[in-house]
């Protein structure tokens, strides 16, 4: 099914990845008891210059396909291929370089900043690492990077600690693309910061992409953000990609219930809209990630649920429309959202 | 006072830093009547929450300090109450939900125990009871296989559940009023939904009036009747919940409204940003708080605009100088946002051909 998904315009193509954390249990004679399976058999396709949006609840594995792309963690098992090469099996230096081209940005602008460095040596850093120019040149362009991103470059000697959220996110962002990645992975870029200023870097994020030609992988919860960035929409539920489409696709006419469940809990701001629509409750919470229920993994959830359900998984396939694809057995029987 | 349960008069409260007098609520006004539902909203750091903690005169003092204004609940003022009085009060007539059920449980604690805590003390009932009645709770808050959950620890529960344990407890007493501080921020989206709903229901059920914090503009339309924005420790714009949407006054207020992506956006082009960020309250302009963001800026917000009703529509307050459904006003403003969006985009430009000449 991968293959299919695959055009030559492709830039990142992620086949069956994954990624299982063992639990152990013991101080002295350690033992693995059992495994978390955070990411577990993901396909995903990103073609160049697109956004791809990840979303799904916590603990669906979300970040952490984010994190064993850019090989925080080395996987259990799958590829990462990256144009030609295969990431996950990368090593030493060939893996240092390869992360020039891939570059990430975290969730915390608190914690993802060291607070003993200046803003503008934290900006340098990468192109020092990677060698791209004299001092001079490395410095005249952290300032260039402060303007793009909408900070005064007289910041250039200022410490975190003296900017709010949304500024040390701005500065995140201009670390990241400083060394001029093909690709930037944003896990919850806009999370942690308060929804004025959520507006700018969302802004500041899509203007930086039509000037740089970046590729994004979008990771968020948040499916009205998601909706306005990406192109294309991934949907996550306990380790796996339940859905895939183009994005009014999805939003327009789901073919997985989880997915019309997760539009449907999404609040809109407006009172009239907000008092006629239907909302899908789900029940319950998302089963622990060590013991994935049998079957299809969100039978346990699902208002749909059959006897097929509990005994057979099924596949991520092609479903009616365009490059649309879902895991559901019933997908044809899930009716478009009434807004 | 006798339509309100609850009137808030020029409120202040102040913190003591080392830098100085920080002023989190600077003059809130707002009213409560039995049984409404309202809603706070605003950024962090524009003092709801410290509204909510001084309702419930918990902030801590020092470093905070009630510098003025009045809470009037069922007639008495809070803030003049003795602290034995206040006890009373907190739990026995006011609930709270705060944002983290994490931390807000008691992790040495059966959940039984505690919901029966309060129980005992306000309604001075017997042990048996008291557990016979937390039962009751916890299953009008959605928890399964009560008779089991009843002596779980707070460990033993998702977030959700804990977050029901949560509104148990608050409305253990059946309380006039309901604070929810924030109740849904920690949780998931699907968790989320399961909440609010449970919250609006037991308030219909109870006949409890409700406070609810949130920076959630999608949040407020489900759920309340009454709308308050704050900003910088102040109230900014009061409405009714479907005027407010409908026909915002205040330019924060339409900021909010238009920066924020929605669900059912068709268009996907860039968002209308508020841009800047709030003030420091350590040392606030001296005009309109808003004023340094404000593309509808005039010479007149130099002068503080007081919050006063909409001519003609005494339900609807906002703290402006600016008419900005004026024609005039509107073309001004958007030719200022235009402006700044073209200063940036020429920076992004020059610095990406920069960068295709040296590369």
């Amino acid at each position: 099914m991968a293959d299919t998904l695959v055009g030559s315009k492709t830039l990142l193509d992620v086949r069956d990845l994954k990624m299982h954390f063992p639990v152990t249990r013991g101080i002295v004679l350690q033992r693995v008891v059992g495994h978390v399976r955070a990411v577990d058999g993901v396909n995903l396709a990103i073609e160049r210059g697109q956004t791809m949006g990840l979303v799904g609840e916590s603990g669906s594995g979300k970040t952490t396909i984010g994190r064993t792309i850019v090989r925080l963690y080395k996987p259990t098992s799958g590829q990462i291929l990256f144009e030609d090469q295969d990431l996950a099996k990368l090593e030493g230096e060939s893996l240092r370089l390869m992360r020039r081209r891939i570059q990430m940005i975290f969730q915390d602008p608190f914690a993802s900043l060291n607070p003993r460095f200046t803003i503008g040596s934290l900006i340098a850093e990468p192109m020092h690492i990677f060698n791209l120019g004299t001092p001079q040149e490395i410095r005249e362009r952290t300032l260039e990077l402060l303007r793009v991103v909408g900070l005064r470059p007289e910041y250039a000697d200022r410490y975190p600690h003296e900017f709010s959220g949304g500024q040390r996110q701005r500065i995140a962002v201009a670390r990241a693309i400083s060394i001029n990645p093909e690709l930037v992975i944003a896990d919850e870029p806009v999370s942690a910061l308060d929804v004025s200023v959520r507006a700018q870097v969302l802004n500041l994020l899509q203007r930086l992409q039509e000037q740089f030609h970046l590729t994004y992988l979008f990771v968020s919860h948040d499916l009205s953000v998601v909706r306005h960035v990406s192109d294309r929409i991934a949907v996550m539920y306990l380790g796996k990609i339940v859905e895939i489409a183009d994005r009014d696709e999805l939003y327009s006419a789901p073919k997985h219930p989880y997915t019309k469940a997760l539009l449907s809990a999404i609040p809109i701001p407006d009172p009239q809209i907000e008092r006629k629509r239907q909302r899908i409750i789900l029940s319950g919470d998302l089963p622990s990630p060590i013991n994935i229920p049998r079957g299809c993994r969100f039978h346990t959830r699902c208002p749909m649920a059959q006897q097929i359900c509990r005994e057979i998984e099924p596949p991520l396939e092609a479903k009616e429309g365009h490059e649309h694809y879902a895991a559901c057995h019933f997908a044809e029987k899930v009716t478009p959202p009434t807004t | 006072m006798g339509e309100y349960l609850l009137e808030v008069q020029d409120l202040k409260t102040y913190f003591k830093t080392k830098a100085g007098r920080v002023r989190a609520v600077d003059g809130v006004n707002f009213a409560v009547k039995p049984g409404e539902k309202i809603a706070i909203v605003g950024e962090s750091g524009c003092g709801k929450s410290v509204t909510a903690l001084s309702i419930m005169r918990l902030v801590a003092q020092p470093p905070g300090e009630y510098a003025g204004g009045s809470i009037y609940f069922e007639g008495q003022d809070l803030l003049e109450l003795p602290e034995s009085a206040m006890r009373k009060v907190r739990g026995g007539k006011i609930g709270m939900i705060f944002q983290d059920p994490m931390t807000c449980l008691n992790p040495t604690m059966t959940v039984g125990k505690q919901i029966a805590e309060g129980l005992r003390i306000h309604l001075k009932l017997s042990e048996s009871e008291a557990r016979k009645r937390a039962m009751a709770l916890l299953d009008q808050v959605g928890i399964p296989a009560v008779s089991e959950r009843i002596d779980s620890y707070p460990h033993q529960f998702s977030g959700g559940m804990r977050q029901r344990v949560m509104i148990a407890i608050a409305l253990a007493c059946n309380p006039k009023l309901l604070i929810a501080d924030e109740p849904t921020t920690a949780l998931d989206v699907t968790v989320q939904a399961q909440i609010l709903e449970l919250i609006s229901a037991v308030c219909n059920e109870f006949g409890t009036a409700l406070i609810l914090i949130t920076h959630d503009l999608g949040v407020v339309a489900g759920v309340a009747d009454r709308v308050v924005v704050m900003y910088a420790g102040r109230v900014v714009e009061e409405a009714p919940t479907e005027e407010l949407f409908k026909n915002p006054r205040m330019p924060y207020t339409i900021g909010l409204l238009e920066s924020v992506p929605r669900l059912d956006d068709r268009v996907h082009g860039e968002l209308k940003t508020i841009e800047g960020a709030p003030p420091d309250l350590l040392n606030p302009p001296s005009g309109c708080y808003f004023m340094p963001r404000c593309f509808f800026a005039r010479s007149i917000c130099r002068t503080r605009p007081p919050l006063e009703p909409l001519p003609g529509n005494p339900t609807h307050r906002k703290a402006c100088w600016v008419d900005v459904t004026d024609p005039a006003e509107q073309a001004y403003a958007e030719r200022r946002r235009q402006r700044r969006a073209e200063a940036q985009r020429a920076t992004i430009e020059a610095a990406a051909s920069s960068q295709a000449h040296t590369s």
